[in-house]
C-alpha cells in the first residue's frame, strides 16, 4: 500500500516534452484547453479541501471562543478543559511508539539489509498487510484480548476495563507497518559503496547495518517515525473504544483517559444541537487536532527533503 | 548477469557479503539477527491472534440471522447486520463514483500537463502530501460543513457518508495514480505524438489505458481503506440503530464498521459475540479487496 505521502513527492513529473511538441501546434485547440482546465480544477480540488477544512473548522471556533474563555479552554480540568485531552493522546503515543519504533525499524532493517529479493518481495506486503485492519476491528481487540486476556490474566498487570495501555499497545500495533515501510525505503536508499566500504574494513553486517546504513538513513527513518507519530495521534476508534471516555489527566497509563480524538467520536455519536457549547468544542478540538498533525507532518516531510538531497 | 565495475547491484553486494559470512557468526551478531527476526514476526503474529481470537469469540454467531436479520434490542442473540451491509456497499458505490474520476482527472493533469516548477503546482503537490496525513475524525468535520453548504439538513445520510469517504480517499487515490501514470515509458508517448495526435489524445489513447491495471489497484486499495472507516461516518450522524434497507443517496444508514462499534459499546456478552462475527465479516470484505488489487497487479501490470 502506497498511502505514504513520501510517494507524493517524486520527481518532477515528465511533462517537459510534451508540452515542447505542443508549442510547434499552431492553432489552438478548443476542446484541449477546455479538458485541461477541467483537469486543472481536479487538481485544485485538493487544494480547496485544505482551505475547507480550515474554514469549516474555524467558523465554529470563533463561536466556541465566545461561549468559553481561552483560559477555560486550556484549563487541566473543568468542563471545557482540553488539556487532559491532550494528555491522554500524548500516552496513547507515546506507548505507541514504545512498540512500533523498535519493532518497525527491526523490521525494516530485516527486509532491507537481510532479506533477499524474493524474500521482501512477500514480506514487505505482509507486514503492510497490518496497516489495512480496520481501526474499529484494532479496538475490539483492544478490548476482548490484549485488556482481559493478555494484561490482566498472562501480565497480571493491574487494569480497569478501558485504560490508556491496551489502546497504546494496540495503537503502536497499528502504526508498525507505516514505521517499517518508510523506515525500509530510507534505509534501501542508502548507496551500495557505503556498505561495501565498511564490510571492506572489515565490519560484519551488524555492524555495516547499525553503524553505517542507519546513520546514514537518519532522516528518512525519522520522517517514519514522526508520520507514525502523526497516524496514532489521529487515530480515532481505538482509543474511542480501549482508552476510556473520562477526562483524566494523569501519568499511570492503567487508567483510562480520554484522547483528542475519543472526545471527538463520543461527542460526535451524542445528541448535541447544531451551534451548542459541547458542539463547538468538537470543532475547536478538531482545529486543534488539524494544526498538530499539519505540523508534524511538515517536520516529516523537512526530513524527507533532507535524505533525499543526501544522495 | 554482465555488470560494470561501477554500478553495484543488490545481489553483487549479497554475493560478497556472503564470502565474508564467516563474520556473522558470533553470538552478538545471531541476537540481532534473531532480534530483527522477531520484530519482523511480531506484527504478522499480532493479526495471526487477531483473527483467532476474534473467530473464536464470534463462533456461536456464525448464522444466517447475522447478515440477514437487523439490529436487534429484543433478542440480542439474534441481532443482525444486515443494515450495516448493504449501507457499507452503498457508500462504496457513491464513494467511488465522486472519487475515482475527480482523482484520476487530478492525477492526468499533475502528470501530465502540469509544469512542476510553476507555485501553484507545487502548492498543489505539498497540499496533497499534507491531506494523506490528515486524521480520517477531520475529513468527517469537513463534511458536516460540505453538508451544511450544500443544504442538506438531514444527517446520517449516504450522501453526507460518500462525500466524508471520497475526501478521504481522494489523496490515496491521486498518489497512486500518479505512480500508474509515471510507469508508463515516455517513447509509448512520442510515438503518439509523433504521428499526430494531440497531447490529449495520447493521454486518452495510450497513456491512460496502459495505466488502467494500477489505477485499478490504487483505487481498490483506496476502497478497502475506506469500508472500515468509523470515525469520518459517526461526524456525519450515522449511527448503529437504522432498522432498515438504504434505498438511495438520500436514505439514512448505517455502515458496518458503524454497527459493530456500536454492537462493541453494549456490555451484554450476545452483542460482543455478534461484534466479533460481523468483524470476520468485516475483515473478510477487507481481505478480499486487498486480494483483489494484487490480483490485478501482478495479473495485468505490464513489464516495459
Amino acid at each position: 500500500m502506497s498511502d505514504s505521502p513520501s510517494a507524493a513527492s517524486g520527481p518532477p513529473s515528465g511533462a517537459g516534452l510534451t508540452r515542447a511538441s505542443m508549442n510547434l501546434a499552431r492553432k489552438p485547440r478548443r476542446l484541449e484547453t477546455f479538458v485541461k482546465v477541467l483537469l486543472l480544477g481536479s487538481a485544485l480540488l485538493s487544494v480547496l479541501i485544505t482551505f475547507g477544512i480550515i474554514l469549516a473548522l474555524i467558523e465554529p471556533v470563533l463561536h466556541f471562543l465566545g461561549q468559553v474563555s481561552f483560559g477555560e479552554f486550556f484549563a487541566t480540568e473543568g468542563r471545557y478543559a482540553v488539556v487532559p485531552l491532550i494528555g491522554g493522546t500524548l500516552m496513547t503515543t507515546f506507548i505507541a511508539l514504545l512498540v512500533a519504533v523498535p519493532l518497525g525499524l527491526g523490521a525494516a532493517m530485516y527486509l532491507s539489509e537481510y532479506a533477499s529479493k524474493r524474500a521482501r518481495k512477500t514480506l514487505k506486503p505482509t507486514v503492510e498487510l497490518l496497516a489495512g485492519v480496520p481501526s474499529v476491528v484494532y479496538g475490539f481487540f483492544a478490548l476482548s484480548f490484549v485488556t482481559p486476556t493478555l494484561l490482566q490474566d498472562i501480565l497480571n498487570v493491574d487494569v480497569g476495563f478501558t485504560n490508556a495501555l491496551a489502546a497504546g499497545l494496540v495503537l503502536g500495533v497499528m502504526i508498525i507497518p507505516t514505521i517499517a515501510s518508510l523506515s525500509e525505503d530510507a534505509l534501501s536508499a542508502v548507496p551500495q559503496a557505503m556498505r561495501q566500504g565498511s564490510l571492506a574494513m572489515g565490519a560484519n553486517r551488524m555492524q555495516t547495518t547499525l553503524r553505517v546504513v542507519l546513520p546514514a538513513a537518519l532522516s528518512g527513518v525519522a520522517a517514519a517515525v514522526v508520520l507514525g507519530m502523526s497516524r496514532a495521534i489521529g487515530e480515532t476508534m481505538i482509543v474511542a473504544l480501549a482508552a476510556g471516555g473520562q477526562k483524566n489527566l494523569s501519568l499511570d497509563p492503567r487508567e483510562g483517559m480520554q484522547t483528542m480524538t475519543g472526545f471527538i467520536a463520543q461527542t460526535a455519536g451524542g445528541e448535541n444541537p447544531v451551534g451548542s457549547v459541547d458542539y463547538n468544542m468538537l470543532f475547536a478540538v478538531g482545529l486543534l487536532l488539524f494544526l498538530i498533525t499539519l505540523l508534524i507532518n511538515a517536520v516529516s516531510i523537512a526530513f524527507v527533503r533532507r535524505y533525499r538531497q543526501a544522495y | 548477469m554482465p555488470s560494470t565495475t561501477l554500478e553495484y547491484t543488490r545481489e553483487s553486494v549479497q554475493a560478497a557479503v556472503s564470502t565474508g559470512r564467516s563474520r556473522d557468526r558470533n553470538s552478538k551478531s545471531l541476537i540481532f539477527l534473531i532480534l530483527l527476526w522477531t520484530s519482523l514476526f511480531f506484527g504478522i503474529m499480532v493479526l495471526l491472534v487477531l483473527i483467532v481470537s476474534t473467530a473464536i469469540d464470534g463462533a456461536g454467531r456464525f448464522d444466517s440471522a447475522l447478515i440477514t436479520k437487523y439490529d436487534s434490542t429484543l433478542f440480542p442473540e439474534r441481532t443482525g447486520f444486515r443494515a450495516g451491509i448493504l449501507g457499507t456497499l452503498w457508500l462504496m458505490a457513491t464513494t467511488a463514483v465522486m472519487a475515482v474520476p475527480l482523482g484520476i482527472a487530478a492525477a492526468v493533469y499533475l502528470e501530465e500537463f502540469a509544469d512542476g516548477t510553476r507555485w501553484y503546482n507545487r502548492i498543489i503537490e505539498l497540499n496533497l502530501q499534507n491531506l494523506a496525513a490528515v486524521p480520517s475524525i477531520v475529513y468527517g468535520l469537513l463534511a458536516v460543513a460540505v453538508m451544511a453548504v450544500i443544504g442538506f439538513q438531514r444527517k446520517g445520510i449516504v450522501l453526507g457518508g460518500a462525500i466524508a469517504l471520497a475526501l478521504l480517499i481522494l489523496p490515496v487515490i491521486i498518489i497512486t495514480t500518479r505512480e500508474a501514470i509515471r510507469a508508463v515509458p515516455n517513447d509509448i508517448r512520442f510515438g503518439s505524438l509523433a504521428l499526430g495526435a494531440t497531447p490529449l489524445q495520447t493521454t486518452w489513447r495510450q497513456t491512460l489505458p496502459s495505466s488502467i491495471p494500477g489505477i485499478a489497484t490504487g483505487t481498490i486499495l483506496g476502497l478497502s481503506r475506506a469500508i472500515g472507516e468509523a470515525a469520518p461516518l459517526l461526524l456525519i450522524g450515522i449511527a448503529g440503530a437504522v432498522r432498515f434497507d438504504p434505498t438511495g443517496p438520500l436514505s439514512p444508514v448505517t455502515a458496518l464498521p458503524i454497527q459493530i462499534y456500536s454492537t462493541t459499546s453494549q456490555s451484554q456478552e450476545a452483542y460482543q459475540q455478534a461484534a466479533a462475527a460481523a468483524i470476520i465479516v468485516l475483515l473478510v470484505l477487507v481481505l478480499a479487496l486487498n486480494g483483489l488489487a494484487i490480483f490485478i497487479r501482478n495479473k495485468f501490470q505490464r513489464e516495459w
